[in-house]
C-alpha cells in the first residue's frame, strides 16, 4: 500500500512547526509517531500535502515532575513513559496503560501525545488522562491556550483542537502518594483494540475511600468520564454494595457498539466486569 | 517534492538513496538496498516480519518514511551476522532449536530478539514471550522461538564471561 506523494518538512523547532501549519492550512497534517498516520495514509484515507514531522522538536520530548505536577511532553514516546521511573513512582497508571497499547515496536515510535491527541476512541490513553484530570497545552499561530482532557473529545476523531494547532505537553497534578490505581483492558489479542477497558484511581484514609475517578476507553465514540461511577465510591466504605453501584453507573453510560470485537450487548454487560475488576485492583493496591 | 537523498547508515555502511519522501523504509530496504532480509507481510504495522532496528530501537519498517531516516542508523538481519558472516548465536540457536519453519517471520523476529537480548541479556520466559509480542509466527507456535531465544541468552552470556 502505496500513500498518496506528498510534501515531508522536519522543522527544528514549534516555531517553525506552527508556522507551516498555518502557511499550508488544511493540506498539512502534523505527524508523531505515525502509528495512527500512517497506515491511514496508507489507504489514503488521509492524503495530507505536506507532512510536518514534529521528531526534531527537542522541546517537545521528556517528562518533568516537579513538586506533584507531572508535564509530559508530546513526543515523549510510550516506551519512555514505561521505562520513566520518576513518572512510573508518582503515577504508575501510565506504565499499566501505556504497556497495554500495541506492541514493543509500536510503542518504541508510538507517543504520548499521538495517542491522546488524535481522538481515536480505541486509543488507551485518553480514559486515563480523564481519570487524572489533565490538562493540554496546545499551541498554534494564535498562541498557546490549555484545554481540561475531560473538555477535549467531542467524538471520533473530532477534538476540541482546531486546525493548525499542536498538542504539545499534557500536564496533571500526580494523585497523591499512596492512591490506589487499575487499567483494566479487554483484548482479544496483543495489538488490539479494547473490547472494554477502565482506568481507576483512588485514595483511602482509614476506612474511606475518599476521591475515585473512574474512566472508560472503546465505550463510545469518545472516551467516557464516568463520574457518577466514582461518585458512587466516594465519601464510602467502598464495600460490596458501592462497588456494584459505581459498576452499575459506568455501565449505564456505555454506548459500544457491535463489532467484530462483540456485540453492544455483550461489551455494555463487559463494562461492568471490567470496572469491578478496576476498581477491586485499585483498592488492593492503595495504602 | 518528487525525490529527495536520503542519507542513512546501514549495517554500518553509509549510504545514500534517492527516494520520494513517502517511499517506506521497508521498499527502501529491499528494492533501493537490495536488502530482502526484511520481509513485508501484513502491512498494516501488525506482524512484525519487516521489523529492523532504528537509532537502537526496534521498529516496523512498514510504518516509516524514507524521509524521516534522514541520518538514521539501520540495522536489518543482513547486519547481525558475525566477522567473516558467521552466524550470530541467535540464528545458530534457532537452527539447533527449530525457531522456524517456513522462515517468512525469522528475519523480523531474530532483528527483534537481538534487540531484547540487547535491553535485556538474561530473560525469563514471560519477558522473552511479551518482547516478542508485535511478530507473529504462524508455523511454530512460538515454543521454539522461545527456547531458541533463551539459548541464545544463555550462549552470549557464557561468551562474555568467558572474555571477562
Amino acid at each position: 500500500m502505496i500513500p498518496a506523494a506528498f510534501d515531508y518538512h522536519r522543522p527544528a523547532d514549534l516555531a517553525g512547526a506552527v508556522r507551516l501549519l498555518a502557511e499550508h492550512g488544511d493540506e498539512a497534517l502534523v505527524v508523531a509517531g505515525g502509528h495512527s498516520l500512517i497506515p491511514m495514509m496508507k489507504l489514503r484515507m488521509a492524503q495530507p500535502g505536506h507532512l510536518v514531522d514534529l521528531r526534531a522538536i527537542e522541546s517537545l520530548r521528556g517528562v518533568r515532575v516537579e513538586g506533584g505536577t507531572v508535564t509530559i511532553g508530546a513526543m515523549t514516546t510510550q516506551a519512555e513513559v514505561i521505562a520513566s521511573g520518576p513518572l512510573v513512582d508518582a503515577c504508575p497508571i501510565l506504565r499499566e496503560a501505556a504497556l497495554q497499547i500495541a506492541d514493543p515496536q509500536i510503542r518504541n515510535l508510538g507517543t504520548v501525545g499521538g495517542n491522546a491527541a488524535n481522538g481515536d476512541p480505541g486509543n488507551d490513553l485518553p480514559a486515563v488522562m480523564l481519570a487524572l484530570d489533565a490538562r493540554y497545552t496546545l499551541e498554534g499561530a494564535g498562541g498557546r491556550r490549555e484545554v481540561a482532557a475531560r473538555e477535549y473529545y467531542e467524538g471520533a476523531f473530532a477534538t476540541a483542537r482546531e486546525d493548525g494547532e499542536i498538542l504539545t505537553a499534557i500536564r496533571f497534578e500526580a494523585p497523591p502518594a499512596g492512591h490506589g490505581c487499575a487499567y483494566e483492558k479487554q483484548k482479544r489479542k496483543v495489538g488490539d483494540y479494547a473490547t472494554a477497558a477502565a482506568a481507576v484511581i483512588l485514595a483511602r484514609s482509614g476506612g474511606t475511600c475518599t476521591h475515585a475517578s473512574i474512566a472508560l476507553t472503546n465505550l463510545a465514540d469518545r472516551p467516557l468520564l464516568a463520574a457518577e461511577a466514582g461518585a458512587a465510591l466516594a465519601g464510602t466504605a467502598a464495600g460490596e454494595a458501592e462497588i456494584a453501584a459505581a459498576c452499575a453507573a459506568a455501565q449505564a453510560i456505555a454506548e459500544p457498539v457491535s463489532d467484530g470485537r462483540g456485540s453492544a450487548a455483550f461489551r455494555t454487560r463487559l463494562t461492568g466486569v471490567i470496572v469491578r475488576r478496576a476498581i477491586e485492583r485499585a483498592l488492593a493496591t492503595a495504602a | 517534492m518528487t525525490h529527495m537523498h536520503v542519507n542513512l547508515k546501514v549495517n554500518g555502511r553509509e549510504v545514500e538513496v534517492r527516494a520520494e519522501p513517502r517511499t517506506l523504509l521497508i521498499h527502501l530496504l529491499r528494492e533501493h538496498l537490495d536488502l530482502t532480509g526484511p520481509h513485508i507481510g501484513c502491512d498494516t504495522g501488525h506482524c512484525g516480519a519487516c521489523t529492523v532496528d532504528l537509532d537502537g530501537r526496534s521498529v516496523k519498517s512498514c510504518m516509516v518514511f524514507a524521509a524521516q531516516v534522514q541520518g538514521a542508523e539501520v540495522t536489518t538481519i543482513e547486519g547481525i551476522a558475525g566477522d567473516g558472516g558467521a552466524p550470530h548465536p541467535l540464528q545458530e540457536a534457532f537452527r539447533e532449536h527449530h525457531g522456524l519453519q517456513c522462515g517468512y517471520c525469522t528475519p523480523g523476529m531474530i532483528v527483534r530478539a537481538w534487540r531484547l537480548l540487547e535491553e535485556n541479556p538474561d530473560p525469563d520466559e514471560e519477558a522473552i514471550r511479551y518482547g516478542i509480542s508485535g511478530n507473529l509466527c504462524r508455523c511454530t507456535g512460538y515454543q521454539n522461538i522461545v527456547k531458541a531465544i533463551r539459548a541464545a541468552a544463555d550462549e552470549m552470556n557464557a561468551a562474555r564471561e568467558t572474555e571477562q
